[in-house]
Order: structure tokens, then C-alpha cells, then sequence
């Protein structure tokens, strides 16, 4: 602690800190909510996967693999794994970003205690996005060993699953926490939940490939987040795709991400600072 | 030099505007008061103090700086108590304060030894590891304030201190806040109750409609714009007009309000006795010495609380 003086208030004006930037300090808030249930959060991130994926080997899978000789010349449960890694992003990302944030801003105002101390609304954009960030790299990281221990990867570039997953993750959580912050009540919450969400986990060529769609919807589909981050994925874990493709995934779900975060932090500044 | 400074201070919202052009000065170690019925601007002038919303137009220092550009440095100096209650309910008393702490950087074992004073000084000790979710109004409160007081402020702003409160519960929170003035923390409180003003500032300003209608030391104002004392008195469902005018040479003024008509005079009992002589039997009758509520009605033609 240093004694300087402060010329007005004659007290001792520096407070003893441990330099940690004022973003790192409101993340460290979604951490300590999430340490507060960490054991059930690990066992149902990797008991998930597991689930998911033994029903679709088993089940779908073996019905697929019978008829149709599995998908893309990959068993169906090696085609359909790492779309979950996706389809999991885009749903951790629409949970953490829609009624805890309408929260943290009405009823707990957690968000109004935050800016009454040096962390600013930006800060708390950085925040929120780089928990959602992490929270996904988490759930990657044990997804990634599951689909491994099904032996459903055919590719090294399969390490890179958990970071597809954050991309996929932030081109939804940006947008939708933009969005939030402009509501004053969840009103709008279960109809996005129904009539994009779920629309866009049944058709983004998770379960199958968008061939089988009509050429319409195709086209409908290729602008969809999920599409590209479930291709992504795919790309990594079984090792094909070509660059240019790949490089658009990528370059789509960073577009998303970033106007997304851009407007996010006009939207929290707009509610916040005003 | 003041802690806080503001010149043509204006805050608008869209067409509306909260405040409209306040001039103030708050130096150290002063208890500074805010009062004003609901929607004088009050709360739009605390959050232009502490940092969190920019003035439309005007001049504002705090704590020597700008706050359009220091905001954070400000704001790592000042305790906010927010008009309503934002504690992390699902937290203990002393997470709620810890998780506090951190956002000033404050190292964990700094902030454990000043949380456990406050839930000390708070008298909320023996509640330190239970939810926040059981306290009452009262503890909400308190722990509230505690939570204000982590980062050690150089200025500690209260935006409604009591509302909502039960009187009992209002009392120990004043009992807290004149602790604290009297170790020389500088408070700015605002309120819409006459007797928390009276209690706790040195000075204080009045506001209606965005405006400062009145500034200076409670005694000062109510020696200036009010009698030494008040009768109140009640004449039934009748209407108070007709025995206003009957009344209304006994006094300096006579206020007409819906339920009762006051009357100010220097001596409230000669007053009384003269009513009396004048063959009018009112229902009831108290003197009281003037209060800033009269102040306020005296400036505005309105009450503080309706």
C-alpha cells in the first residue's frame, strides 16, 4: 500500500490492488457462481456426451450404418459426433446469454452493483462473452475426450474441436446478449428459444447432410451460425473439407462474433451509462 | 477544495429533463443532503455523482476529476448505496461483500479482514455465513451499506437510505450513519424524508422538478422560510376553507391541506387559545415546531410524501 496523500481528501489515496484489469475482475464473478456447482457441471459434461453418443451409435447409428452404409463414408455416430460439440456451443451460449443477463440487469442487478465500481459496461460485455468463451472450452475439452474414447476422430486437427466450439459458441452468444440487453422482460425468450433455436439444432446438417434437404432450404441453411460451426467441427474431427471451406466457416462464425460483440457493447452501454 | 462541484449540471432523457441546471458544492467530511419528493431528480443527480450516468450539460468534478473521463478512477473511490437493494441472494453476507471487494482488485485476505468489521460495524456478525435471501428489509439494508463501505470511500453516497424500511429498522440504520459521519466519512444522502434530512445532514439542498429551490443547514432553513412553530388543526370532513379565513389573521400563514390547516406562529399555544376565543372547536390541535416539511411546502405549495 503507498501513503501518498490526496490533496483533497487528505487520506491515504491509493487502495492496494492486485492489478487485475476490470473485465477480469466481473468474470471472475461468473466463476464463482460456476465453482459454486462445479462437480455436478464436470460429471454432466462428459456424462452428456456419453449418453448422447451411445444412443445415436447404438440406435440410429446402427440402423443408418445397415441401410445406408453409415454417412459420408464414416460411420453415422463418427458423422453426427462432432456436430453435438456445436449444437452444445450454440445451446450453452443462447442459456448463459438470454435470462441470466435479462437477470443481472432487473431483478438481481447485479449488473447496476458492477458499474457503480470501477468496472464499466464494456467490461462487462468482455466479461460475460469470454465466460461464455470459456464455459464452452470447458464442455469442448471433455466432449473432445468422449467422442475419442467412442474412437469417432480420424484426424490430429481433432485437437482444435474445443476452439471450433468457442467460435461456434461466441457468433451466438454476442448477437443474442446484444439482443437481451434491449428487452425489459423475457417475454420474447421462449418464442426465439422455439422458432430459432430449436428449427436451427433440427436443420444445420447435424443429424444428416444438407443434401437431403430441397435446394431452397439448403440455401436457407448455409446462412444459419450452426451450419457453419457443425461443418467446422466436422472438418476437424474427420479431416476433411477443403481450406477454402474451412476459411469461410471460420471467417462466417468470426464475422457473427464480432459485430455481435460491437453491438453488444453499445447495447450494454445504452442501458448502463445513460 | 470540494469533493464534489457542480455548475449548470442538467441531465435530460429524450424530451424529458430530470435535472435541470443544479449548482452544488460537497466538501470533505460534510453529511450532504439531497431532499425532494419522488421525481425531483434526485437519483439522476446521485448517478451523475457517482459516475455511472454522463451529464447532458453542465460542469461536474468529483474528487477533483472528470468524470466523463476518470470514471473508473472515480468510481474505485466512492461507495454507492443504490436506492434499491442489489445484494447477490444467494450469497452469504460475507460473499456478497468479498464478491464486492474484487471488483476494486482488493487482494482476498484485505477484503475478509474489512468484511468481517463491517458485518461488525453493521451488527450483522452473527449472520456472516447466512444467505442473503433470509434478511430482512432492515439486514438487506445494512449488509447494503457495509458492502459500500469495502473499498474504504472517500465519499460514501445513499440514494434512499430508508425507504421501505419499519421505523425500528430505520432508526439503527441512521444510528450507523451518524457513527460514520462522526468518524468523518462525507455522506450524500438523498431523501424524501423531512426528519432522516434533519437527522443526518449539515447541509442540505431542496429540490422540485429537476430545480434547487433552497440550500443551506436544516435549522437555517427552517428559521428563513418558516415560524418558529406550527398549529395543526383538523376541523372534521367539512372542508378546511371556510374556518381558514376566520383563522387567518392569528397567523403568519395558513396552509390549506386536505386533512388539516396549519397555522404559523411564533407561539402555538396563544395561537390555539385565540382560535378558541374565536368560538371554533376544532376536532383536534397539535403544536410543533416547524420542520423542513414545511420548508418544502412553503417553497413548493406541495408535501413531501403524498
Amino acid at each position: 500500500m503507498t501513503t501518498t496523500r490526496d490533496p483533497i481528501t487528505a487520506r491515504g489515496a491509493a487502495q492496494p490492488t492486485v492489478g487485475w484489469p476490470p473485465w477480469r475482475r466481473a468474470l471472475w464473478y461468473h466463476a464463482a457462481f460456476w465453482a459454486r456447482t462445479w462437480r455436478g457441471q464436470v460429471l454432466s459434461s462428459f456424462l452428456f456426451p456419453i449418453l448422447f453418443l451411445a444412443s445415436m451409435g447404438l440406435g440410429v447409428g446402427q440402423l443408418v450404418n445397415n441401410h445406408a452404409g453409415g454417412v459420408d463414408g464414416v460411420p453415422y455416430l463418427d458423422f453426427v459426433a462432432p456436430a453435438l460439440l456445436a449444437m452444445n456451443a450454440m445451446q450453452i451460449a443462447s442459456n448463459e446469454t438470454m435470462w441470466p443477463i435479462l437477470a443481472s440487469f432487473k431483478w438481481t442487478r447485479s449488473y447496476w452493483t458492477a458499474v457503480s465500481t470501477p468496472v464499466s459496461a464494456k467490461d462487462l460485455v468482455i466479461a460475460k462473452l469470454s465466460w461464455v468463451g470459456i464455459h464452452v472450452a470447458m464442455v469442448g475439452v471433455s466432449f473432445t475426450l468422449v467422442v475419442a474414447m467412442f474412437g469417432a476422430l480420424h484426424s490430429p486437427w481433432a485437437v482444435l474441436l474445443p476452439l471450433a466450439g468457442v467460435l461456434t459458441g461466441l457468433a451466438y452468444a454476442a448477437p443474442i446478449a446484444a439482443y437481451t440487453a434491449t428487452q425489459e422482460n423475457p417475454n420474447s425468450f421462449p418464442v426465439f428459444y422455439r422458432f430459432m433455436i430449436i428449427p436451427m439444432f433440427l436443420f444445420s446438417g447435424g443429424f444428416y447432410p444438407i443434401s437431403q434437404l430441397p435446394g431452397w432450404l439448403q440455401s436457407v441453411v448455409q446462412i444459419v451460425p450452426l451450419y457453419h460451426g457443425v461443418a467446422l467441427c466436422r472438418t476437424l474431427a474427420l479431416g476433411q473439407g477443403t481450406p477454402a471451406a474451412t476459411a469461410y466457416h471460420i471467417a462466417f462464425l468470426l464475422a457473427l462474433a464480432s459485430v455481435g460483440s460491437w453491438l453488444c457493447v453499445r447495447s450494454f452501454r445504452r442501458k448502463l451509462e445513460a | 477544495m470540494p469533493l464534489v462541484a457542480a455548475r449548470g449540471l442538467v441531465k435530460r432523457f429524450g424530451e424529458f429533463t430530470a435535472v435541470d441546471g443544479i449548482d452544488f458544492e460537497i466538501y470533505g467530511g460534510e453529511s450532504f443532503g439531497f431532499l425532494g419528493p419522488n421525481g425531483a431528480g434526485k437519483t439522476s443527480t446521485m448517478k451523475m455523482v457517482s459516475c455511472i450516468s454522463p451529464a447532458t450539460e453542465g460542469e461536474l468534478t468529483v474528487l477533483g476529476m472528470d468524470p466523463q473521463r476518470e470514471g473508473p478512477r472515480i468510481r474505485a473511490r466512492l461507495g454507492l448505496v443504490p436506492q434499491e437493494d442489489s445484494l447477490e441472494l444467494e450469497l452469504t453476507a460475507m460473499d456478497n461483500l468479498i464478491m464486492y471487494g474484487r471488483y476494486f482488485d482488493l487482494p482476498r485476505a484485505e477484503i475478509r479482514r474489512r468484511a468481517t468489521e463491517l458485518l461488525e460495524f453493521t451488527q450483522l456478525a452473527e449472520r456472516a455465513n447466512d444467505k442473503a435471501d433470509n434478511f430482512s428489509g432492515g439486514m438487506k439494508r445494512r449488509l447494503t451499506i457495509a458492502r459500500s463501505l469495502i473499498s474504504e470511500p472517500d465519499l460514501l453516497i445513499l440514494d434512499e437510505p430508508t425507504t421501505g424500511l419499519d421505523p425500528q429498522a430505520r432508526h439503527l440504520v441512521w444510528e450507523r450513519l451518524y457513527r460514520l459521519k462522526s468518524e468523518g466519512v462525507t455522506l450524500v444522502i438523498t431523501t424524501h424524508y423531512m426528519d432522516e434530512a434533519e437527522q443526518l445532514c449539515d447541509r442540505l439542498v431542496v429540490m422540485d422538478r429537476g430545480k434547487i429551490v433552497a440550500h443551506g443547514a436544516p435549522r437555517d432553513l427552517i428559521e428563513r422560510h418558516s415560524t418558529r412553530e406550527v398549529l395543526e388543526l383538523r376541523f372534521g370532513l367539512n372542508g378546511h376553507g371556510p374556518h381558514a379565513v376566520v383563522v387567518e389573521d392569528l397567523a403568519e400563514r395558513v396552509e390549506e391541506l386536505p386533512d388539516r390547516l396549519l397555522l404559523y406562529v411564533k407561539d402555538g399555544d396563544e395561537a390555539l387559545a385565540a382560535v378558541h376565543a374565536r368560538g371554533l372547536t376544532p376536532e383536534s390541535a397539535l403544536v410543533r415546531r416547524s420542520t423542513l416539511e414545511d420548508v418544502f411546502l412553503r417553497l413548493t405549495g406541495r408535501t413531501l410524501v403524498d
